[in-house]
């Protein structure tokens, strides 16, 4: 039997817990002032404007298509690699008076300039009133999600271990988003659906975590909630580690390999599932155990074993 | 006895994921080479039609792999893009300006396993490449128009009942109808409530002595008429896409204001915005014979009446009440009069007909507009963002009516291409209130191709490395995992070819992906289980039992709860987001099906129901 963690003895993982969670705290406060003070990088998506994503036949000449984009339409337009030193990313804000196709076509004739067989892949163009809704909405869509997961949690669990899991979840959005402030990084709608995604799976860990600690203390009569939790947390190790590995394995790959238009999105991921693992073991646990929960909060759960049968998921 | 499953529910597994595998055998087949031809107006394609085209493509040495013939949709598949287009060309220039043909990819889906229901992923925009276009319906017009249609029907209304009014005109809450006294107020109140009553609402203003009547749009009709508005724009747009011969296009209704339009493979963005945008319509309108041109022009204009201008120049006075909207119109052709002038003719549904007839026979011998609408964008923002637009009013033409008019008519007038353009546009329908584009994408073909190619990438690193690493950790059992993974990723490919709805996005493969990374946790927490209890001194049969049943209810919960962020994903995602949430939902629940039944299936078949010493997990 291979083994990454055979661990004879539980680890004393909430020892450090103190420490570590006002680490946590401080992590999450420096996020909020960084997303008060950077604020985040919207794009196209939210903040509307128009996008030209261009590929040249040689790598592409920026500073001269930056000095040639000098037209009023197109002024103030951002010029970036994209992928590789072909790709050019050209990014215009919505000008009142002025169409997008004049913007496009401005753009173009200045690229032409550089290389006549330049040829554009992509263009995308967002009202700004159609951006303003969508932030509204994405903002929504994650509130409404953290508030499903709460109330799913406390019907399944108990109110302290699900107001842990929420807690242990906006941990993990907040310091996502914090990353993709402090770095300035593009927050797209694919960023949005990995942060989204993050919440779904950093429960899992939750989850799984919760489950044993539910278990422990029904067995585990005299032990203490303390003892119960680490008890809890060394058993579910290795499991938390080899799927949070291979998790991480597709999104890495996602990463690395998945192309550009998806970057963002493995991004999200890849941050968003390295906090929701250690938030489930650090925010989660330890906040459940701060609100006091005990074994008696556990007695009710007997009955809904009945659906833990296995073999009735077949009809 | 423990871990054997009864034979039904091993027979069962296995029906359950060869269904999946059968239905993901078409993405196998590729794309076939098709050009695809549809009536518009009036022609359809016929048994007749297809002969046709058969013959003329033999007869150009065209091989023709299939054609079908399909709810007026007829689709030849031929061998290559160089005999796709000569066979486009050819059938266009055979069939006339009657029919649309577009070239088009049909998926070369065999046909026993299409007559079974069997068809490819539909691929988003994002991997074929096309342009999506979001547009927003200008209720304010749509409104407005109502409330002048509706003045037009308290007028009758009163005129019939004999009801004195002293003026009547659109406010910004509404109709504003002016009496001479309190009396007649009364009385207009409440027969026009009688007969207005679930449409509008009426009110009594009278201050200053002067006698107003208020008259507002309920709610309900409020309602009732954005819903049409929004629904009749769908159905024009519909129409001008299908002018415009795309393969396989979307038009949405997205919310209460807005429409979706997605033209896969189309390059010409600007005609495609053209086409679509335009906000051509049509009215006829009676002059009016008794106004002074000269007064109208220096702002003294009859009640009632309205001052224009004519496309030719000079000004003209019309009625304000509509006699007839272009929403009647079924057919219109650019055709030249015997002065090789070119005109217009235009055909009217039965209720068009009637009205027109009835209209044109009360009124011979009198002048007739013919008001033209058009909404331009004008590329300036309103203070909320939305795009502002122009409404350009000018009448084409003004013709005495020299008999009753039916069915059929002429409207004359126009330059040549402006004869053209007013026929393709009154023939794919008026908009009833104009739209504007609020979010545009262009992805080319190459970019989507790329886009799959990176996506298939990434699947294949990822799932080599996940299915290397089960192997090595769990032995037997890491081998039986994979099979359920790949098990999987097959089933997810063959419910998302079944669902007519789905389509594969982008972030669709990456939410495959992610699944295969996923879907392990599991197995993962399956098989951790059974070891715990091996090493906790329990038999191989019993640990393996223990470790299935009480890992049971955490995949669940897990499960559940990203089931719940995938469903919200859903709801508010747009286009590519939402086709990452319908893979990451079909993933979580075939992972379930696979990972925890697949899995045991197997165990049980194997190790089950006998004495076993050692497990090679």
């Amino acid at each position: 039997m291979m083994q990454l963690t055979a661990f004879k003895n539980t680890i004393d993982f909430l020892k450090h817990a103190r420490v570590i969670s006002i680490m946590s705290a401080v992590l999450v406060v420096l996020s909020l002032v960084c997303l008060g003070v950077r604020g985040i990088n919207w794009g196209l998506d939210f903040t509307g404007g128009t996008v030209v994503e261009l590929a040249f036949s040689k790598p592409a000449d920026l500073p001269a298509l930056r000095a040639d984009l000098t037209q009023d339409s197109v002024s103030g337009a951002v010029v970036q690699n994209f992928g590789s030193t072909r790709d050019v990313l050209v990014r215009l804000q919505a000008k009142t008076g002025i169409k997008s196709e004049l913007q496009v076509a401005d753009v173009m004739a200045a690229a032409q300039k550089l290389d006549r067989s330049v040829v554009q892949k992509r263009v995308e163009f967002v009202g700004p009133q159609v951006g303003k809704e969508l932030a509204e909405q994405g903002g929504l869509a994650v509130l409404v999600a953290l508030i499903c997961i709460l109330i799913y949690v406390s019907f399944r669990f108990e109110w302290r271990l699900a107001a842990g899991a929420v807690a242990s979840l906006a941990h993990d959005v907040v310091l996502t988003l914090g990353v993709f402030s402090l770095l300035q990084l593009e927050f797209d709608l694919t960023v949005l659906a990995g942060v989204l995604t993050v919440v779904g799976y950093s429960l899992n860990d939750t989850i799984v975590v919760y489950d044993r600690i539910r278990e422990n203390f029904l067995k585990m009569r005299k032990a203490t909630p303390y003892d119960v939790i680490n008890a809890s947390i060394t058993q579910t190790m290795s499991r938390t580690i080899i799927t949070t590995g291979t998790t991480l394995i597709t999104v890495v790959a996602l990463f690395m390999k998945g192309g550009t238009m998806i970057h963002g999105f493995a991004t999200a991921l890849l941050l968003g599932i390295m906090f929701g693992t250690y938030s489930s073991i650090y925010v989660a646990s330890y906040l459940a155990m701060k609100l006091g929960v005990n074994r008696e909060h556990m007695m009710p759960v007997e009955i809904e074993k009945e659906g833990a049968d296995q073999p009735s998921i077949m009809p | 006895m423990l871990n054997k499953y009864p034979m039904w529910k091993n027979i069962m597994v296995v029906l359950i994921i060869a269904v999946g595998f059968f239905y993901a055998l078409p993405n196998l087949f590729g794309e076939d080479h098709a050009v695809q031809v549809v009536g518009t107006r009036g022609a359809a394609v016929t048994t007749a039609t297809q002969g046709k085209i058969s013959e003329l493509l033999a007869k150009d040495g065209i091989t023709v792999k299939r054609s079908e013939l399909e709810n007026g949709q007829l689709l030849v598949r031929v061998k290559n893009a160089d005999q796709q287009l000569a066979a486009k060309e050819a059938i266009a220039k055979a069939l006339g300006d009657k029919y649309t043909v577009a070239l088009n990819l049909a998926p070369a889906t065999p046909r026993w396993l299409e007559d079974m229901g069997g068809s490819p992923m539909k691929l988003g925009l994002d991997l074929r490449g096309g342009v999506h276009f979001l547009m927003e319906v200008d209720m304010g017009e749509a409104i407005r128009k109502m409330e002048e249609a509706k003045i037009a029907d308290f007028r009758s209304q009163l005129r019939e009942e004999r009801i004195r009014y002293a003026g009547i005109h659109r406010t910004a809450h509404g109709i504003e109808i002016r009496f001479r006294d309190a009396d007649t107020m009364d009385k207009a109140e409440s027969f026009l409530t009688s007969r207005n009553g679930h449409e509008m609402g009426f009110s009594e203003q009278d201050a200053d002595g002067k006698f107003l009547l208020q008259a507002t749009m309920s709610e309900a009709y409020l309602k009732q008429v954005k819903e049409e508005a929004l629904q009749q724009n769908i159905t024009t747009i519909r129409n001008r896409v299908n002018e415009l011969g795309v393969a396989e296009p979307v038009v949405q209704r997205q919310g209460s204001d807005r429409i979706i339009v997605e033209l896969p493979g189309v390059q010409d963005t600007a005609r495609a915005k053209e086409i679509l945008g335009a906000t051509a319509s049509i009215e006829f309108h009676m002059v009016d014979e008794r106004a002074d041109l000269q007064a109208a022009a220096n702002g003294r204009v009859p009640a009632g009446s309205e001052l224009y201008q004519r496309r030719s120049g000079g000004p003209v006075v019309l009625k304000k009440e509509v006699m007839l909207t272009g929403d009647h119109i079924t057919s219109a052709q650019p055709t030249f009069d015997q002065y090789s002038r070119p005109q217009v003719a235009i055909g009217l549904d039965a209720k068009g007909g009637t009205i027109f007839s009835n209209v044109t026979k009360d009124n011979i011998g009198k002048p007739m507009a013919t008001l033209f609408i058009e909404y331009k964008d004008t590329g300036e923002k309103n203070p909320d963002g939305s795009i502002k637009m122009k409404k350009i009013e000018e009448v084409i033409s003004v013709a005495t009516i020299q008999a009753r008019l039916g069915r059929n008519f002429v409207i004359t007038g126009l330059s040549h291409p402006e004869s053209q353009n007013l026929a393709l546009l009154l023939r794919a329908g008026a908009l009833i209130a104009p739209v504007s584009i609020v979010e545009e994408r262009t992805i080319g073909p190459s970019l989507g191709a790329h886009n799959i190619e990176s996506g298939m990438q990434a699947m294949i690193w990822g799932m080599a490395i996940v299915l290397i690493f089960m192997v090595v950790y769990y032995r037997a059992f890491g081998l039986i995992a994979n099979l359920a993974l790949v098990a999987n990723l097959v089933m997810i490919v063959g419910i998302m070819s079944m669902i007519p709805g789905a389509v594969l996005t982008l972030p669709g493969i990456a939410g495959m992906v992610l699944t295969v990374g996923m879907a392990v946790d599991g197995n993962v927490l399956i098989y951790e289980r059974i070891r715990e209890e091996l090493r906790a001194g329990r038999s191989v049969q019993q640990a393996i039992n223990e470790g299935y049943k009480n890992a049971f209810s955490t995949i669940m919960d897990a499960n559940i709860t990203t089931f719940i962020t995938a469903l919200i994903l859903f709801a508010v995602g747009t286009g590519a987001i939402k086709g990452f949430a319908v893979t990451l939902m079909i993933g979580i629940a075939t992972s379930m099906f696979t990972a925890i039944v697949g899995t045991r299936a197997i165990v049980n078949a194997i190790w089950g129901g006998k004495r076993v010493k050692k497990l090679s997990i």
